[in-house]
């Protein structure tokens, strides 16, 4: 117990950041989207560690699953002739810097100084079965809307990203 | 140090990288994955907070997560179509040279 | 008003106003009717007015049974017109002897030149239009006659005068008749403006225009003392001077001095117009509305004494009637010689009416109604016969040619002249005589009258003898008139013969009719002091003057049309003043109508340099205004917008820095907007104490 902490989450924690850490800092953008991977699932882990297993398991379907996958592809599909020499950071990257730092300052601030949440800290059981009814009871509406949101994603995606018809020069 | 604060604590931490990644770097890509950092943080605040919280069988933390999850993915792919698409028109996906909407 | 009177005879005296609404009716009519429609107009102006002749003559024997019965003969029909808060104005009509004779006489008259005018008028192709203005007159003129207030009396005499003028300007084309019927209508104006005022002040005075209103009305006894017992002015009493003030509207309208010049001007319009017009009503309405406002001009004098109004009238009378006779000696027109003949007469029913009252008045003007009438028909006829000659002198010797149209010419022309007993106009203008004679105020209208009876017998004389006898001195052939011409003119001699009955002192049927006195046969008529002595002296003046112009015209007929007058040749200069109306044409042209054009002149400068001077002021400073206006936008308004737009301009420039269109840029800021938000939430969650810090 470091601070109170389990040295579980301590590990997993570090992992995280470092994952995260390595997405800013990497050169090459694939090897940002493959420590963003690992972040995503460090995060996964802790999602685990925190007794939410099924939003555990939805984070390493979804974000590690797909999400990974797609940015590595349009990576790929973005990447120009040979290695690009682009410088990494942009030119007003202190300012950018600055501003993270503010933020984490402001908000490890707030966290810092709040009233301890004195809490239940035993786990609930929840289980799938749970899930699935208040998705189909209380979250029918938001369920509906996501799956719209979805489908219309998809389309969405899919039109932006199709290859323009060439016009033909005499019928403008 | 409690539980809540060392995981809220982290969240910010990675928060303010995402953010981070999204300010400084070039590669219009990276913007979009420091977007998806920023909200792998708020789900994990929101699940600390879920855990930690006084109503725990009610499931509002976790199923705000898994909304949350669905939702960022279907905007990565959009977002990740938008920049095929430019990349397609401008053959380059430096954000320091995107700036058709100056004016 | 009598309670077993039968519905018949109350019925006349409700629908009294059919007698003149039909002839207006008529006229409406035939101004609908388009214009070749001769025989429907004829027979609708004819037809309307003998349907009026009918209900006159009903309406005239309600009266005369009244009068039999002894009753009260004077009925009145009152109703309100217009309430104006808690007056009201009442209009109504009055059915008495006086509105009965006028209505028989008129409309009978009148009936007869209706178709008299069939035959004179059938060559002009404005026949309709003809009959359409005299059928409009005899309605108004018999509203006229049968009113009962002075406003609806008022309003009656204004459409009388408008026909009098379309009618004298029939022939419009002419600028003779134009200026003749523009003449008349100005004259008869500058009357009726203090017949109006007099109208008002009475108004003011009795609160009333009514005539008669059982006991309410404006001449009734009670009205009239409130009125005497106002303070009066060089004798003349509150009353007289409503009187005189009616009574100028009067003279303008019955051609007394000075408002007589319209009157020969008059005789442009056509014959029939003259006759029925100018000589037997509109003229003698004049003296209608002083006989009927008689009450209020005798109010104040007693028996043996007379009144300052009625004096001025008499005056006025005597003075046209000697005036009218002098001129018409030196006329040369036919119609002329006969206009002022109609002047002169109007003059002796003026002084009838002053001194004898109103039965000795109103019997001259029905008697002199007839034999004018027939006077100028006879005229018309033989204007007609010698191809509308009408210079005397161009005619002669028509005796022959005309018989019909000569016999009763001279059987008018003894009747207007006087000629003894069996001609009427002789016992009408007797009693005239008789009353001027017998008046307190003096004996100089008297003397006027003499002479005037005098020289009416001269130039009569004068007339017949060129028109008649001697040679003829005109270019084609005379022929006598169609007999739709010549039957009228032989009943107006009938009744210019018969009418003399009625007003002998042997028994005098007109004036106890009038007076609604009980009548009866008077076998000491003809002994009344005085009263033989003076027909005697009247007769002789008569036949001196028809002696005289025997002598001088008619035993020495002229021979060419271009032979001097013997009046002309002995007394050049009076013949010449004569001849030119004794210059009150003249006289008027050089002060009132200079006078008059010298306003109008005026007001036309004034009208068009001061008033439209201002008003182009006025536009010119809205248009420095508005070229003001202009300077103003385009320098000011325009630049400082301009300049205020260059300026906004340049700050656009300097904050399009910040649209570098460079998405990280954006980001940026928001990240610091979120800072900001975010310290702002946290620092007021701290202050309410929602956060320890």
């Amino acid at each position: 117990m470091i601070f109170g902490l389990t040295v579980a989450f301590v590990l997993v924690a570090m992992v995280t950041v470092a994952g995260a850490m390595g997405a800013a800092v990497m050169r090459n953008v694939v090897h940002c989207a493959l420590s963003l991977t690992v972040t995503f699932a460090g995060l996964a882990i802790l999602f685990l560690q925190l007794d939410a297993q099924f939003a555990g398991f939805a984070q390493v379907l979804v974000y590690v699953g797909a999400v990974a996958i797609l940015v590595v592809f349009a990576i790929l599909l973005t990447r120009g002739v040979g290695t690009s020499l682009i410088y990494v950071f942009s030119k007003q990257w202190t300012l950018g810097l600055g501003i993270a730092a503010a933020v984490f300052a402001l908000l490890g601030w707030a966290v810092l100084k709040s009233f301890p949440v004195s809490g239940p800290v035993a786990a609930s059981e929840v289980t799938v079965k749970d899930i699935g009814a208040a998705l189909m009871n209380q979250y029918v509406l938001p369920l509906e809307i996501t799956a719209v949101l979805l489908t219309v994603a998809m389309i969405g995606a899919v039109i932006v990203a199709m290859p323009e018809k060439k016009v033909k020069e005499g019928e403008q | 140090m409690t539980p809540l604060a060392a995981y809220l604590l982290l969240a910010a931490l990675i928060f303010a990288i995402g953010l981070a990644i999204a300010l400084t770097r070039r590669v219009a890509i990276l913007v979009l994955i420091g977007i998806e950092l920023m909200l792998n943080a708020a789900n994990l605040n929101l699940i600390a907070f879920w855990r930690f919280g006084p109503h725990p069988e009610a499931l509002t933390g976790m199923m705000f997560a898994i909304f949350s999850i669905a939702v960022a993915a279907a905007e990565a792919a959009v977002g990740l179509g938008l920049v095929i698409a430019y990349y397609r028109h401008r053959k380059t996906t430096d954000l320091d040279a995107m700036t058709r909407m100056k004016g | 008003m009598m309670a077993q009177e039968t519905t018949g005879q109350a019925w006349i005296l409700a629908n009294l106003w059919l007698i003149p609404a039909i002839p207006m009716v008529a006229a409406g009519a035939i101004a609908l009717l388009k214009q070749p429609k001769r025989r429907t107009a004829a027979t609708l102006a004819i037809g309307g007015l003998a349907i009026s002749f009918l209900l006159s003559v009903a309406a005239f024997a309600h009266v005369l049974s009244a009068w039999g019965h002894g009753g009260a003969t004077r009925d009145v029909f009152n109703f309100g017109w217009l309430s104006m808060g808690e007056t009201s104005l009442q209009l109504g009509w009055v059915l008495d002897p006086l509105a009965a004779v006028m209505l028989v006489m008129v409309t009978f008259v009148g009936s007869l030149i209706f178709i008299y005018s069939v035959g004179y008028m059938a060559h002009d192709e404005n026949f309709t239009r003809f009959f359409c203005f005299l059928s409009l007159f005899a309605g108004a003129m018999l509203g006229v006659i049968i009113a009962n207030s002075l406003l609806l009396l008022f309003m009656c005499w204004e459409i009388v005068g408008l026909t009098s003028y379309l009618l004298i300007g029939f022939w419009y084309h002419k600028p003779s008749a134009a200026a003749a019927a523009k003449k008349a209508f100005l004259t008869t104006r500058i009357g009726d403006i203090f017949f109006l005022l007099g109208i008002a002040w009475l108004f003011s005075q009795t609160g009333t225009t009514l005539f008669y209103n059982y006991g309410a009305g404006a001449i009734e006894p009670g009205a009239l003392a409130a009125l005497l017992a106002q303070p009066g002015a060089v004798g003349l009493t509150a009353a007289g001077a409503i009187g005189l003030l009616i009574f100028a509207g009067a003279a303008g309208k019955s051609g007394q001095l000075p408002l007589h010049v319209w009157l020969p001007d008059a005789m442009e319009g056509p014959t029939p117009v003259s006759a029925l017009i100018h000589a037997a009503t509109m003229v003698a309405a004049g003296v209608y509305l002083i006989a009927r406002v008689y009450p209020l001009m005798a109010a104040g004098a007693g028996p043996g004494q007379t009144t300052v109004a009625l004096t001025v009238v008499a005056w006025i009378g005597a003075l046209t009637a000697l005036f009218g006779a002098l001129v018409a000696v030196a006329q040369n027109d036919i119609k002329r010689i006969l206009a002022y003949s109609t002047v002169s007469q109007l003059g002796y029913m003026m002084v009838g009416l002053a001194t004898g009252g109103v039965a000795v008045g109103m019997f001259h003007l029905i008697t002199h109604a007839f034999f004018k009438a027939l006077l100028f028909l006879g005229a018309g006829s033989v204007i007609h016969g010698c191809h509308d000659e009408q210079d005397i002198r161009k005619m002669g010797g028509l005796r022959a040619e005309m018989p019909a149209t000569f016999i009763t010419y001279m059987i008018g022309m003894l009747a207007l002249s006087g000629f003894p007993i069996f001609f009427s106009g002789f016992w009408s203008k007797d009693a005239i005589v008789g009353a001027a004679h017998a008046w307190p105020g003096s004996q100089g209208p008297f003397i006027l009258l003499l002479v005037g009876a005098l020289l009416t017998a001269f130039y009569m004389t004068r007339q017949i003898a060129y028109v008649f006898f001697g040679q003829w001195r005109g270019h084609d052939h005379a022929h006598e008139s169609p007999r739709v011409m010549t039957v009228p003119l032989g009943i107006l001699a009938f009744f210019a013969i018969a009418l003399g009955v009625l007003g002998t002192p042997l028994w005098p049927w007109f004036t106890a009719f009038i007076q609604s006195k009980p009548l009866e046969v008077d076998w000491h008529g003809f002994s009344e002091p005085g009263l033989l002595p003076l027909m005697s002296f009247a007769t002789l003046l008569v036949f001196i003057g028809l002696g005289v112009g025997w002598r001088l015209y008619g035993s020495k007929p002229t021979r060419s049309a271009s032979e001097l007058d013997p009046v002309a040749r002995s007394l050049p200069v009076v013949s010449g003043w004569l001849a030119n109306r004794l210059y009150f044409d003249e006289l008027y042209e050089a002060t009132v109508l200079r006078w008059y054009a010298g306003l109008a002149w005026l007001s036309d400068w004034l009208d068009r340099r001061v008033w439209s001077g201002i008003v182009s002021g006025v536009a010119s400073g809205f248009g420095g205004l508005g070229w003001f206006n202009k300077a103003v936008d385009n320098e000011w308004i325009d630049g400082g917008f301009d300049k205020g737009c260059e300026e906004l301009v340049t700050g656009g420039g300097l904050l399009a820095w910040l649209q570098a269109g460079r998405a990280p840029g954006y980001l940026r800021l928001l990240g610091i907007g979120f800072l900001l938000l975010a310290g702002l939430a946290l620092l007021v969650g701290a202050v309410s104490g929602q956060v320890r810090l």
